[in-house]
């Protein structure tokens, strides 16, 4: 569990004593074991016999698989971009197997008895225990094992007001009219060449569905856990609130630790009506990679929301602190009059990371307005990239947006870098934008360590610091894991 | 070995040097202080006043050496910044930094904890030390919001002074240093965190005051007065050096040294 210390980070700069770097060596990311569990893979490479392999599996109904090989097609045709920020050496997408579920799990959708109890053991491990009454009160939880969901928590109390919480599978199975009706209406699936691909091959994800008037009792959260070598996860998740509806959602994931990089790319769809609000979390979480930069999940994902009804509400809330590589951008479509678009987002880029990420507000409807509030913060060898767009067009009279763009650097040796783009096309759109870039900077080390605190506990409390205004957005239930996580991500960052 | 009765001497400087940037800022300070006692260093600018403090305090980018630097009995020189802090020295800043996001409250509990943890005791729960605090507010007369905001964002400069002097208050020391606590100040602030000096004074508590003027000597009586110039204490005496030096300036010690020495 010991991460090697890249003789690089011995060259630091940041004001701290030679044995703080022995203490914090030891990087340990608690979530990188594997489970030891039988799973039905297909073999590795993707054509369209996989697709359809993919959809018979899970019996989708027809107009599923004609709509993956649609998406199929279009990402043949398409070239993956190479617009971000980011390096890696080029994906073969014919090594990756694009399907796994643990043997065990069968087919039908299952009560928590039936689960495998190393299923079970492996997320108390990571601290989401699917058991309801030891159930984190409040939080219901959809666990994403490889490309299947094996268990989605407090069903019944969510039927009851008619909240509607499953897996995607289960929900084609169920709620086929509905999948139908929203599907890929926010990322089509020739969007760009990872969200086509995700469309194609997809096997897995949450559904959610809150009806009209309706509040959702309780936190819902969705916990991806990728376990299997050489697979690829490709969730795909859909949530609409119809009007007057609220929801607030949050995911998890978490990978073994292993020297190939994995595949991870996700789409996710957001759809508000009048009057709704979608509160869209993510503790991002992935296996970064050792402190050399082998290994580690390469993120990939689209996120996209649709703030259809007058006076709907789109809040995407965003702590990266995971995977070899982030690329995704979290957007709001702000359609009906008056509606908000909010984009909340801690990123952190240590040792080889790449984060490159950011948002697009694109404002449509009349009097609509967003915030992006970003804060990027790189260390080691680190490489941050927010990348932002807001764009009103013709018809978005009286739209405003405000930006708040802040990067935090710590040690010589990392990267961070701002792509804005603003575009107005009606003369009343008022937008501004804020861009800081600063330090941990040497008077604020030697104040903290001479009122006493370490200069681990300093970086933490300063990097804290500069993260509030994003962790305040964070459901309360996860706003002091996120902020643990935060300090375990930043560990071997001095020295 | 680290307590001291009250004949010992709780700071025990002897020959310390320290350069910066190959530039020799300390030339040899000496200096003594005992429980209880008020100690004002005064000097002319840039003559080593604010080295010495951060220096004591363990700031890093010195080159420091010393027959002698103690406190408590604890060689100082071998120890990190946070165990000086731990051993009981304070240091209150000219230019208290801003810490963006940190709650006031939340750095003073992490520093109480942290020299909790460090001495092997309990650490202190949210709650109670919120009461701890407020009440060290209330005695000393400053506003409570100041608790609730940012560590030192936005602060006017009394804030800033005032919030130290609260800090010193909360961690208890047996040495504070106080580098320029009295500039910047309008005379109601002056006042404000001269009563707080006053009130923080106890027979085990000693403070090392650095101070270009006597107007901070004029609420906060010193039992020794030291002149430093040129990275050397070049007189000390009583609160009558303080009068000489008003009548006379810091030339006359200048040129008068070593003569005048004690």
């Amino acid at each position: 569990m010991t991460a090697e210390l890249h003789p690089a980070d011995q060259e630091l700069t940041l004001a701290a004593p030679p044995d703080a770097l022995d203490r914090t060596l030891d990087r340990v990311y608690e979530a990188g074991f594997v489970t030891d569990i039988e799973s039905d893979v297909i073999p590795p490479g993707l054509d369209e016999d996989v697709v359809r392999l993919i959809s018979r599996r899970k019996r989708e109904p027809e107009f599923m698989l004609e709509w993956r090989l649609a998406a199929y097609r279009a990402w043949t045709q398409m070239k993956e971009p190479q617009w971000g920020n980011v390096r890696h050496p080029p994906i073969d997408y014919q090594a990756i197997s694009y399907f796994s579920q643990p043997k065990s799990s069968g087919d039908a959708p299952k009560s928590l008895a039936d689960v495998d109890p190393k299923l079970l053991e492996t997320y108390e491990k990571l601290g989401i225990p699917l058991h309801e009454r030891a159930a984190l009160a409040g939080v219901a939880v959809d666990a994403v094992f490889d490309s299947v969901s094996v268990a989605t928590t407090f069903r019944k109390q969510l039927a009851d007001v008619g909240v509607i919480f499953c897996s995607m599978s289960e929900a084609l199975q169920h709620h086929p009219d509905l999948v139908r009706k929203y599907l890929g209406t926010v990322v089509p699936v020739s969007d760009n060449f990872f969200a086509a691909l995700n469309s194609a091959v997809f096997s897995d994800g949450s559904f959610v569905y809150v009806p009209k008037g309706v509040k959702c009792p309780m936190e819902l959260s969705s916990y991806f856990r990728i376990n299997t070598a050489n697979t690829g996860q490709f969730e795909r998740t859909l949530i609409i609130a119809e009007e007057g509806a609220s929801v607030s959602y949050l995911e998890g994931c978490t990978a073994p630790k292993r020297d190939e990089n994995q595949l991870h790319a996700a789409v996710v769809e957001l759809v508000a009506l009048d009057d709704a609000t979608i509160k869209y979390s993510t503790v991002q979480n992935w296996y970064p990679g050792d402190a050399n930069g082998v290994g580690g999940i390469y993120n990939f994902v689209t996120k996209r929301g649709h703030a259809r009804g007058r006076r709907s509400r789109i809040t995407w809330t965003q702590v990266e602190t995971g995977a070899a590589i982030t690329w995704k951008y979290p957007s709001c479509m702000l359609i009906g009059e008056g509606s908000v678009g909010e984009f909340y987002s801690v990123a952190v880029s240590n040792h080889h990371q790449q984060a490159d990420t950011g948002t697009k507000m694109i404002h449509i409807g009349r009097n609509t307005r967003s915030t992006v509030i970003s804060k990027g913060i790189s260390a080691g060898h680190g490489r941050s990239t927010y990348r932002g767009r807001v764009k009103a067009q013709a018809t978005a009279q009286g739209a405003r947006n405000y930006t708040q763009c802040d990067s935090l650097l710590i040690g010589s040796e990392c990267e961070a870098y701002t792509f804005p783009s603003i575009e107005s096309s009606h003369p009343s759109a008022h937008f501004e934008h804020e861009a800081s870039t600063s330090r941990v900077s040497d008077d604020q080390m030697f104040y903290c360590r001479q009122r006493g605190l370490t200069a681990e506990d300093t970086l933490n409390l300063v990097v804290n610091g500069f993260c509030k205004s994003v962790f305040q957005q964070l459901p309360m239930e996860f706003a002091v894991e996120a902020q643990n996580l935060l300090n375990v991500s930043l560990e071997g960052a001095i020295g | 070995m680290s307590d001291t009765k009250n004949n010992e001497l709780l700071l025990q400087v002897k020959g310390l040097r320290a350069s910066v940037a190959g530039k020799q800022v300390l030339k040899g300070v000496d200096l003594e202080v005992r429980p209880g006692e008020v100690h004002a260093i005064m000097g002319p600018n840039g003559t080593g006043k604010s080295t010495l403090a951060a220096v004591l305090a363990g700031k890093l980018g010195y080159e420091v050496e010393a027959e002698v630097a103690r406190l408590a009995g604890v060689d100082l020189l071998g120890l990190e910044p946070e165990a000086r802090a731990h051993l009981g020295l304070f240091l209150g800043f000219q230019y208290p930094v801003e810490l963006p996001g940190v709650n006031n409250t939340y750095l003073l509990r992490a520093a109480v904890n942290a020299k909790r943890r460090a001495l092997g005791e309990p650490e202190i729960d949210a709650y109670d030390f919120l009461q701890t605090v407020r009440a060290k507010a209330d005695e000393l007369g400053f506003d409570a919001a100041l608790l609730s905001r940012n560590v030192n964002e936005g602060f006017s400069g009394g804030e800033r002074k005032r919030n130290e002097i609260l800090q010193l208050a909360v961690l208890e020391p047996r040495l504070a240093v106080l580098d320029e606590v009295d500039s910047g100040l309008d005379i109601d602030a002056l006042r404000q965190v001269a009563a707080g000096i006053n009130r923080l004074r106890s027979a085990d508590r000693s403070f090392v005051l650095i101070t270009h003027y006597r107007r901070l000597l004029d609420y906060v009586a010193a039992d020794h007065v030291h002149v430093m110039v040129d990275g050397r204490i070049a007189a000390s005496g009583d609160m009558g050096l303080v009068d000489q030096l008003e009548e006379r300036g810091y030339e006359w010690v200048a040129d008068a040294q070593p003569a005048l020495v004690e």
